[in-house]
């Protein structure tokens, strides 16, 4: 399948920028599932200082702002080529060791109501664990119901266990965090998402991948039930969202001027995603 | 303890060793009195100049000063030789290690080293993973700590690939012994020690990043400021390299590179010597709140536009427990026999090791893998029966957190005390410089004594002081 | 060199200049004090807090009762003032410690010297008896600064932002004296030949040791025209305006000469200088002389301000 994705992020800054940087994680790579057909990040208000290849093998691009402006519009947009391959991303790429990604991150600490949710799944996990990640699909998907507005970008697995409800970066967390449990390793992915009758979406998707001897890294999308298919594109990937994150900016701020009433950072997405029919 | 000590100068019939030879003759062709003079003359002159460099605050300007003597530590040229050969086959050993860890980490896979010293240890640096530093070189600046307990029996103690300092002492102790005693040095060859600083500018400009165009890279030392307790060596090892001096508020990513903001503009810097620790570099990567690094500096050191000295990640091989390793990692990667010995070392995570640990605390050592500085240790025999029991118990909570090694009887080396000279125990911090051009290893180092009789502790913030260390000319 | 560099050597020698003056101030105060009745010496007082800009925060720590010990000893070391003597030489130290490399070890050594002199003279309340003594080590330590700094610095950029910053410190602190001072100077109140007024003309040159130097030109006669031309007009004179304003464009023309470019600074100094060198005395009585000194200290600040902008001595 042939999807256009055009994704844009507009930070509005309280006051005039005077240094910042942000950290961008945009840049889809050709893999197992999908091709990269063409690929492009502008900006307005900064500009592109490097690009490189982090740790998790993810394209990173570091933008700076234009000292002085009072916004920043990021705008990343391309073709890519995918293909069903049920879920599987393949292979452990890259350097760090598998051990790392069973490891604990602050997002996804393991507490208790993260070891209830994985009860009893202990054997089957050393048995087959590809069904047990399914199973522990459909836990998740049942302990934290899919609703916006309860949690945020700096909500924890437990957390989200605790309010019942999440979006797909909860979910997303939740899973890694039992798996983790289960002594599976387990990654966090941010990505896109074609979604059937909507083109203008709100943000970016997020989802999971667990590790499984002989078949490599797979994907589990809790939010939506499956295994991410040709509708996918996958972004970047790391413990949790954090290293995964599309954005993450370092910003100073001039004071606003005297008078004007106080305004905190705002951030506008637009996403669109389209499936492309050949001509 | 003492009384069995291997004494550098006498040996126990007292003749004096070949090294000091020419130092008695000549100590002895003086008058009475005149190390005494001179005693009183060194405190005087090091005070003076190390009022420039050790004056932090008015309240703390006299602890300051880490008290110098002026009976020097010899070392002859055939020893020097072999150590220097063990050095540079661990400073090799430990370069080859650290790019291993970072990419396949064969020695884990070849079943040598075990995972569990890397999984949750803060040193390791995920950020570090797949990326190779301009010249491949991890380790711009290591030093040695090295133990003695015989004429040929040299021991390594730790390993500093971190951030190693004192090398300003080294320098500044040389320059006091030669302003005291200018006749000696024209007696006695020593070899030279104060082209370190221009050593350490070439072997930095060696490792310029790919970015770097010209003819000249730009080094510039990067320090917390002012206020830190190492600043004197920061200013003085900038100000003898003529390297710029700058803080994170001097350096910004700009056109793809970290340039510092001049008079003129601002300036891409090829080469930093940070004296800022890993988790304070880049507020982007680490510690978010740090105002001390730069904002995106790791992302250009990725993408080949600035080499960082030494390499973020490098404070994993200080780790004591991967310390105990080292005469496998040595091996693994050199494929020779460890020249320099580890101090033999008991790791507490295995059962055996933790038994015997808890049945002779009072006769050993024990470290935290993760300290440095003398701090969180026991020093079995000279603590208390209540010390080692409290020390016992958080050793049982966590086998895993420590090393035990036994109480070495460290060589002495006479120092001057009113009494006439007086033997005291010493280790040598040998400094070593890495580059693609290869590794240089400053004839000497930083030699640390105990000046308490009978203390083994050489620390300087535990009441240690420092001596001019010489290696003879052949 | 970095612009923080800069920063700090210019402040560095700023904060010495002004150390130095201060005493300078002190000592034609006192001098003055010990020559009035007690009312007249409160307002002596008063007026030296005045030029030093410390009346609102000597008020605030002591009330309306001005006098000298007092005042002197606020000036001087009181901690709750942070523009005391002792606070600013311990900011030229902090400053030199920060641009180590920037300066040679003797410059370093006598900054150093000087903090730690003055640290231990001023470390307890300074008595009238000790005042002389006090003011002595100030402007001895000062002139040691300015020796190893003229004796060892490399002729490069840090010896040209050292000397900008001394000479627009001191610009600064002569505009100041005349500032607050301009009345006496007055043509129309000048009762001529009075002792009081002979007095009052003198303790100015005090104020910026230019009393001998006067006489000689001069030959002893004193009045008003003739001391406020030779403090704003007479290049002769190392603490006139024209003399500092002399050094600023030779300073500033040597920086642009190594950095191949000049910056918006050197206009404004340039027209600084030019509106100095080609006035007369009877001018500046003519368009008034506070006016003109108010002028003057607006012009020289916007300058400094420059300065700091155009070499980037903060982002």
């Amino acid at each position: 399948m042939r999807l256009a994705i055009e994704h844009a992020t507009t930070y509005r800054f309280s006051g005039p920028i005077r240094q910042g940087q942000q950290r961008l994680r945009l840049t889809p790579v050709s893999s197992a599932g999908q091709s990269v057909i063409a690929w492009d990040i502008a900006c307005e208000g900064a500009q592109i200082e490097v690009g490189y290849d982090d740790e998790y093998t993810n394209r990173v691009t570091l933008v700076g702002l234009t000292p002085g402006t009072p916004a920043v519009t990021i705008r990343a947009h391309g073709v890519v080529e995918t293909r069903d391959e049920s879920g599987v991303t393949g292979r452990h790429a890259g350097y760090l060791p598998l051990w790392h990604f069973s490891r604990d991150t602050a997002l996804t600490a393991r507490g208790t109501k993260v070891a209830a949710l994985v009860g009893g799944l202990e054997n089957g996990a050393a048995r087959d664990p590809l069904a047990t990640l399914h199973t522990l699909t459909e836990r998740v998907r049942a302990a934290v119901v899919y609703a916006q507005g309860h949690t945020d970008v700096a909500t924890t697995a437990e957390a989200a266990l605790t309010a019942g409800r999440g979006v797909c970066q909860d979910q997303a967390h939740v899973f890694i965090a039992g798996a983790r449990a289960l002594g599976i390793p387990a990654r966090y992915v941010s990505g896109y998402m074609l979604i059937d009758g909507r083109e203008q979406q709100d943000a970016g998707h997020g989802w999971a991948e667990g590790f499984v001897d002989g078949l490599g890294w797979i994907g589990f999308d809790v939010a939506n039930a499956i295994c991410p298919d040709d509708r996918y594109v996958r972004v970047a990937c790391g413990r949790d969202y954090r290293d995964a994150a599309p954005v993450k900016s370092m910003t100073y701020v001039l004071p606003a001027p005297t008078g004007s009433a106080p305004v905190g950072d705002t951030l506008v997405t637009t996403l669109v995603v389209q499936r492309l029919t050949p001509a | 303890m003492t009384e069995t000590a291997y004494d550098e100068m006498l040996a126990p019939d007292g003749t004096v060793r070949p090294a000091y030879d020419g130092y008695r003759q000549w100590l002895d062709a003086q008058p009475p009195g005149l190390l005494k003079r001179k005693g009183i003359e060194a405190e005087a002159f090091f005070r003076r100049t190390g009022i420039t460099f050790n004056v932090y605050g008015a309240a703390d300007a006299e602890e300051r000063l880490i008290p110098f003597d002026p009976v020097p530590r010899i070392i002859t040229a055939s020893q020097w030789r072999k150590l220097s050969r063990g050095i540079e086959q661990r400073v090799r050993a430990l370069n080859a290690f650290l790019h291993d860890l970072y990419h396949r980490q064969e020695i884990v896979r070849a079943g040598r080293l075990p995972a569990r010293l890397l999984q949750g240890n803060l040193a390791y640096l995920p950020q570090m993973a797949g990326f190779t530093p301009p010249g491949g070189v991890y380790t711009h600046i290591v030093g040695i700590d090295l133990v003695r307990t015989g004429e040929d029996d040299f021991m390594v103690l730790e390993d500093n690939a971190r951030t190693p300092s004192g090398v300003s002492y080294m320098l500044e102790n040389r320059e006091t012994m030669m302003a005291m005693f200018p006749e000696l040095f024209t007696r006695v060859r020593v070899r030279e020690v104060s082209d370190y600083p221009r050593r350490l500018a070439r072997s930095l400009a060696a490792c310029a990043p790919a970015a770097f165009t010209g003819d000249k890279p730009t080094v510039a030392v990067l320090t917390p400021g002012i206020y830190n307790s190492a600043y004197f060596e920061h200013a003085f090892l900038a100000d003898q390299m003529g390297a710029e001096l700058v803080e994170g508020s001097d350096l910004k990513v700009q056109g793809g590179r970290v340039a510092m903001r001049t008079t003129q503009g601002w300036q891409p810097v090829d080469v930093i010597y940070r004296r800022v620790d890993d988790d304070y570099l880049d507020p982007l990567s680490f510690n978010a709140d740090s105002v001390l690094g730069v904002a995106g500096i790791m992302d250009v050191y990725r993408a080949g536009g600035i080499t960082i000295a030494n390499a973020p990640g490098t404070g994993i091989s200080d780790d004591k427990a991967i310390y105990s390793f080292m005469p496998e990692i040595v091996e693994f990667y050199t494929g020779e026999k460890p020249i320099l010995p580890n101090v033999p070392t008991w790791r507490c995570s295995e059962a055996d090791a933790l038994a015997y640990v808890l049945d002779n605390l009072a006769d050993l050592v024990v470290k935290e893998v993760h300290g440095s500085g003398g701090y969180g240790m026991l020093i079995g025999p000279t603590s208390s029966k209540k010390e080692i029991a409290a020390f016992s118990a958080k050793l049982r909570a966590d086998p895993a957190n420590y090393i035990a090694q036994p109480t070495l009887s460290l060589s002495t080396v006479p120092i001057f005390t009113r009494a006439g000279l007086a033997p005291r125990h010493v280790d040598l911090r040998p400094f070593v410089l890495v580059s693609p051009q290869g590794i240089d290893i400053t004839p000497g180092g930083l030699t640390r004594v105990a000046l308490k009789k009978g203390s083994l502790v050489v620390n300087s913030s535990q009441g240690g002081g420092t001596k001019d260390s010489w290696v003879l000319d052949d | 060199m970095l612009g923080r560099s800069a920063n700090g050597t210019f402040w560095l020698f700023r904060y010495l200049e002004r150390a130095e003056n201060t005493a300078r101030l002190i000592e034609a105060g006192f001098r003055m004090a010990l020559t009035r009745d007690s009312g007249a010496a409160s307002e002596e007082w008063r007026s030296v807090l005045i030029t030093l800009g410390l009346h609102h925060a000597y008020a605030a720590r002591h009330g309306e009762d001005v006098t000298g010990a007092q005042v002197f000893n606020f000036v001087l070391r009181d901690r709750d003032n942070p523009a005391s003597v002792l606070a600013m030489i311990e900011t030229a130290r902090t400053n030199a410690r920060a641009v180590r490399t920037g300066i040679t070890r003797e410059v370093w050594e006598a900054v150093n010297e000087s903090w730690m002199k003055l640290r231990e003279i001023l470390a307890r309340p300074v008595a009238e008896t000790r005042l002389r003594d006090v003011l002595d080590a100030v402007r001895r330590q000062a002139i040691q600064v300015r020796g190893a700094m003229e004796g060892t610095m490399l002729r490069n950029e840090n010896y040209y932002f050292a000397n900008i910053g001394t000479f627009a410190e001191r610009a600064d602190n002569t505009a100041r004296i005349l500032d607050v001072k301009y009345y006496v100077l007055l043509p129309s109140l000048a009762a001529v030949g009075t002792s009081l007024d002979n007095v009052q003309w003198e303790n100015v040159l005090r104020s910026v040791a230019g009393e001998r130097a006067y006489r000689w030109l001069n030959a002893g006669q004193m009045d008003p025209r003739g001391i406020a031309s030779f403090l704003i007009l007479d290049e002769r004179f190392p603490r006139s305006l024209a003399f500092c304003y002399a050094q600023l464009l030779s300073n500033l023309s040597l920086l642009a000469r190594e950095y191949g470019f000049e910056t918006e600074a050197h206009a404004i100094q340039r027209a600084g200088h030019e509106r100095l060198a080609g006035l007369t005395i009877e001018a500046i009585f003519e368009q008034g002389l506070h006016q003109f000194i108010g002028d003057f200290l607006a012009c020289n600040h916007q300058l400094a301000q420059q300065i700091q902008r155009d070499y980037r001595f903060v982002e």
